[in-house]
């Protein structure tokens, strides 16, 4: 029964497993390359970024021969409507790395005024929260994906703490606001990769769920 | 529910044919105006279920029947009911369109006939009231003493949902009423069955799961005789309950 339907899943799961794997390390990269001033690394990530289109693109393919080739219905139908809504956010995240990379690139010239520890401890905890969130999904593992929901409000918390110290670095010197305003847009993506991995999270719950979510 | 929100209401019904116990303890409520499809593997029971509803199990020999099938809030198997006015309430339409080898005009005229309505006036109406209903008017209206076998499957089977019109019924079963069809004529059955539950309350037995999805508001999944889960189709097709229709309508067996 369903032999070929059940592959045609199967490639669905490992493609977004790919893909998975291919924004964690832009995002551990980029945020790498930002720590360390490292222009060559900053500008492969912004160039790789097609990478990660070319890849949603595949899998977005996947999910419309799924659907024209064998009309799913019930879980299937659920798993492959959160793949199509998965990629979207993923590939966000991708864009995101891309930015950083890009802010790293346009700072290079001065080192940084701000102590850069919430921003490494954000990175940590929002790659762990898309590892998870994908693995959720692949695994089918509800729990997974609550923890994820539930982590957010770590990485909102500490995007808060570095606000507040880039608020006091523009108070005690006015002459680096710009360079000030560059990093919080550096820990505002990192922010915004936390909620698209919620997202995830919460279309793993969806597609996994046996009632209609109110 | 409210009992004007019933229009057939199967109560503890159970059928043996000889020592198979081929329905049990079926318990629906379908309500009026609506599709309501009846899935399942074959042999499952489901055509079975459907010709309970006006008594066609009644001709096989060896079927008992127990409980209740209550239309209109009558007991269909109270004795003393007649089967005759029963079916021309409870209208079938068959997987093999089956045209008397009759002209078109005197198909459709003929249950009216058999039910003593021979004015020629009024026989027109009704002709072209039961062709109109069932989508067919137009392709036949200039050619109503042709022969109905002269017409192709889809057309065919329309004329048969015509003759089924004809009679006036509440009620109308199908079974597998397109699967001898080609897409298109499918497509044209599949709109009228839109319309006709505006008139009637239509239950069908469908092999097609996508078929069940476009056109019925309920569906009733059953397996082995018995009624596995039942309730509104998008539901039921999104958030099935049972891991047996899950794994029914999502091709793990069947």
């Amino acid at each position: 029964m369903r032999v070929r339907f059940d592959e045609q899943l199967k490639q669905l799961s490992s493609e977004m497993t790919h893909m998975g794997s291919m924004i964690e390390n832009a995002i551990q990269d980029a945020v790498q390359a930002f720590l360390t001033q490292d222009i060559v690394t900053a500008k492969r990530i912004m160039s790789d970024d097609t990478l990660v289109d070319q890849e949603q693109k595949k899998i977005e393919n996947i999910c419309f021969q799924l659907l024209i080739q064998q009309q799913p219905v019930a879980r299937d139908l659920r798993n492959i409507t959160a793949a199509l809504k998965m990629v979207t956010d993923m590939e966000r995240i991708g864009d995101q790395a891309a930015d950083i990379s890009e802010l790293t690139v346009m700072m290079a010239d001065s080192p940084y005024k701000l102590k850069t520890d919430n921003i490494r401890k954000m990175s940590a905890e929002t790659i762990m929260m898309l590892l998870q969130a994908v693995e959720a999904f692949v695994e089918k593992d509800r729990s997974k994906a609550e923890k994820v929901i539930d982590h957010d409000d770590i990485v909102d918390d500490l995007f808060l703490k570095v606000k507040n110290e880039l608020i006091d670095i523009i108070r005690t010197e006015p002459d680096c606001g710009e360079q000030a305003a560059d990093l919080l847009m550096v820990s505002k993506y990192l922010e915004r990769i936390g909620d698209h991995a919620t997202n995830i999270a919460e279309w793993v719950i969806f597609s996994i769920n046996n009632e209609p979510l109110s | 529910m409210d009992r004007k929100d019933i229009k057939i209401g199967v109560n503890s019904l159970n059928l043996y044919y000889g020592e198979n116990h081929a329905l049990k303890d079926i318990n629906m409520k379908i309500r009026p105006n609506t599709v309501t499809a009846l899935i399942g593997p074959s042999g499952c029971g489901k055509s079975t279920f459907l010709k309970t509803l006006n008594r066609m199990n009644d001709l096989i020999e060896g079927v008992r029947i127990e409980g209740e099938v209550v239309i209109d809030e009558e007991n269909i198997y109270d004795p003393g009911v007649d089967t005759t006015l029963l079916r021309k309430k409870v209208g079938m339409v068959f997987q093999q369109p089956n045209p008397f080898p009759m002209s078109i005009y005197d198909n459709i005229a003929y249950g009216p006939r058999v039910h003593g309505i021979h004015d020629r006036h009024m026989l027109d109406e009704i002709v072209e009231e039961s062709l109109r209903g069932a989508a067919i008017f137009e392709e036949v209206k200039d050619r109503l003493k042709k022969p109905a076998l002269s017409l192709s499957g889809g057309q065919q089977q329309r004329i048969c949902i015509a003759r089924a019109l004809a009679v006036r019924p509440e009620i109308l079963l199908m079974d597998e009423p397109t699967s001898a069809l080609d897409p298109i004529s499918t497509s044209k059955i599949e709109d009228l069955m839109e319309d006709l539950k505006k008139k009637y309350t239509v239950v069908v037995v469908t092999h097609n799961m996508q078929q069940a999805v476009r056109v019925s508001d309920d569906t009733a999944f059953f397996l082995l005789g018995e009624l596995i889960e039942y309730g509104r189709t998008d539901k039921l097709f999104s958030y099935p309950q049972d891991k047996r229709t899950e794994d029914y309508i999502t091709g793990r067996f069947g």
